[in-house]
């Protein structure tokens, strides 16, 4: 017989909707949630709503033309979504890159992935609940960083600076020692932050444990860039198959130990210092030359394939051409890490609280602009 | 550095084991036999000395006369990597197996590809449109759509 007080207490699974429009989704997605009272029991990422098509777009337009394109797939990091399309079409072609504009490009990518970075760790302590305070330290920094990409290429979102074959202008003569500027200030800079949130009590609390992902499951899943390094698999793409010129460069892959909220937060952290190693070094390599290595106007690879890929700030970014002979693209496929990267979101999230899903959905950093295309 | 393993000798040493398997040994890449697909890719993933235990990405591209999936593998063990592909020369009802039972990063890449490609994965546990909205016909990636 059921008495009144089982009755009282029974509970039912119910559906929730996170988004599209919700202050926590970075942009239009929807989490479909399954609740059973506030855990999470499970969770189906719905996305889309950003879908331009722009695979198919490129299809219509010149290789050259494409770069455009590619600058609005992750717009908090154009430069290297730039750099990857442009390696994949290199490869295509077999075009040869001058070494003055193979360093403007190594450090324009570092510079981006601070800058990303910033966003994302910016972003996910705001959904931590540490409201507005430490994102806009974050900008504060981000903001020099836009200022650097201002001075080449007079914007600061969409660049469409790199070209097939090098960059579209060379750095102007003040750039490298306001780059020297930035890189003498910014680890004072994420010393601050470390001062502020690395034994933050309160983060501790919110993200250490929270949203483990396995070492395991990061492989199987695809997972890439500081999602899987924070499982503890010390895979960089920069080391592990270096493009351009990073086996020139001495640095560290900083990787996680247990896959959680807080080790992914870390890596980002520790990441920002690696760049800055990697930045002072082009800067003191850097010399004058070519920015860009004679490519007819009309690039017209021969048929045949190629994957052209590199270490994005959110993971593997990888450009996936098909030429049929002609100056446009025959097939155009991004391999975008955000994308990916959401598979294992679910495994993530269940069994976690509705608070713990804001966090753990901001901690893997995606940019809807890339998950939809 | 990453390796490229030869196609070749990785057609050879599937030879032994799955004679057939191997339509065509391209430069870079293998072309294999939808039918045995996944007991390849099961070998490939499990197999010591291949451990390919990473799915870079999947996808698909429209030839017109049959429409071919891509498979991008990677071992992060002994980093090397290799290309697979499959054909399907059905337009009107192309199907493939599903290799999320092999790796999970399949999972949306290969709901994208039936999205705007059309094909049918076989064995996807939750095979719908992800990109475009339920009902939208047609497949946009294909060649003959615009």
């Amino acid at each position: 017989m059921t008495t009144t007080r089982e009755i009282a207490i029974q509970t039912e699974p119910f559906v929730v909707n996170f988004g599209p429009a919700h202050p926590s989704t970075h942009g239009v997605f929807r989490m479909l949630t399954t609740l059973d009272g506030e855990v999470i029991v499970a969770m189906e990422p719905v996305f889309g709503y950003l879908h331009r098509g722009i695979e198919k777009l490129a299809e219509e337009r010149t290789y050259g033309g494409c770069i455009p394109l590619t600058d609005r797939l992750d717009y908090l990091a154009s430069m290297s979504n730039n750099f990857a399309y442009c390696l994949a079409v290199e490869k295509l072609a077999g075009i040869e890159v001058p070494e003055r504009a193979e360093y403007i490009r190594v450090i324009m990518a570092e510079l981006q992935r601070i800058a990303s970075h910033l966003i994302a760790i910016g972003a996910f302590l705001n959904d931590c609940g540490a409201f507005q305070t430490p994102i806009v330290y974050m900008i504060r920094e981000r903001e020099k960083i836009l200022d650097l990409f201002d001075m080449v290429c007079g914007q600061r979102l969409t660049y469409n600076y790199m070209r097939v074959g090098g960059v579209s202008q060379d750095i102007p003569e003040e750039f490298v020692p306001a780059l020297k500027k930035f890189l003498k200030e910014m680890p004072g800079w994420i010393k601050e932050y470390d001062r502020l949130l690395k034994e933050n009590e309160i983060l501790l609390a919110r993200a250490k444990g929270v949203g483990i992902l396995s070492k395991e499951m990061a492989i199987n899943t695809s997972a890439s860039g500081p999602v899987l390094r924070a499982s503890g698999v010390e895979w960089d793409i920069r080391r592990a198959d270096p493009y351009s010129i990073y086996d020139r460069f001495e640095f560290d892959i900083p990787t996680g130990t247990a896959g959680d909220c807080y080790d992914r937060y870390r890596v980002r952290i520790e990441e920002m210092r690696q760049s800055l190693r990697i930045l002072e070094q082009a800067a003191a390599q850097i010399s004058p030359g070519d920015f860009r290595s004679e490519v007819p106007h009309l690039v017209r690879p021969p048929a045949g394939e190629a994957y052209g890929r590199l270490e994005s700030p959110k993971g593997e970014l990888g450009f996936y051409l098909v030429s049929d002979g002609s100056i446009a693209p025959y097939r155009f496929h991004v391999r975008a890490p955000a994308f990916i990267n959401l598979t294992a979101l679910s495994d993530m999230m269940r069994g976690w609280k509705v608070a713990d899903a804001i966090i753990i959905f901001g901690s893997i950093d995606i940019c809807m602009g890339e998950v939809d295309r | 550095m990453t390796t490229a393993l030869s196609p070749g000798k990785i057609a050879k040493q599937l030879a032994k084991k799955f004679p057939e398997a191997v339509i065509e040994e391209g430069a870079d890449s293998l072309l294999l036999k939808p039918e045995s697909l996944l007991a390849v890719m099961e070998y490939l993933k499990t197999s010591p000395g291949l451990d390919f235990d990473y799915l870079n990405h999947v996808t698909g591209v429209d030839y017109y006369d049959y429409l071919e999936v891509v498979y991008q593998l990677t071992s992060l063990k002994h980093n090397h990597g290799l290309v697979l592909k499959v054909r399907c020369y059905d337009r009107e009802k192309p199907a493939l197996p599903s290799v999320y039972g092999i790796w999970r990063g399949a999972d949306f890449q290969e709901r994208e590809i039936f999205d705007l490609l059309g094909i049918v994965f076989e064995g996807h546990p939750k095979l719908r449109r992800i990109v475009l909205w339920e009902g939208f016909e047609g497949y946009p990636l294909r060649k003959d759509f615009l």
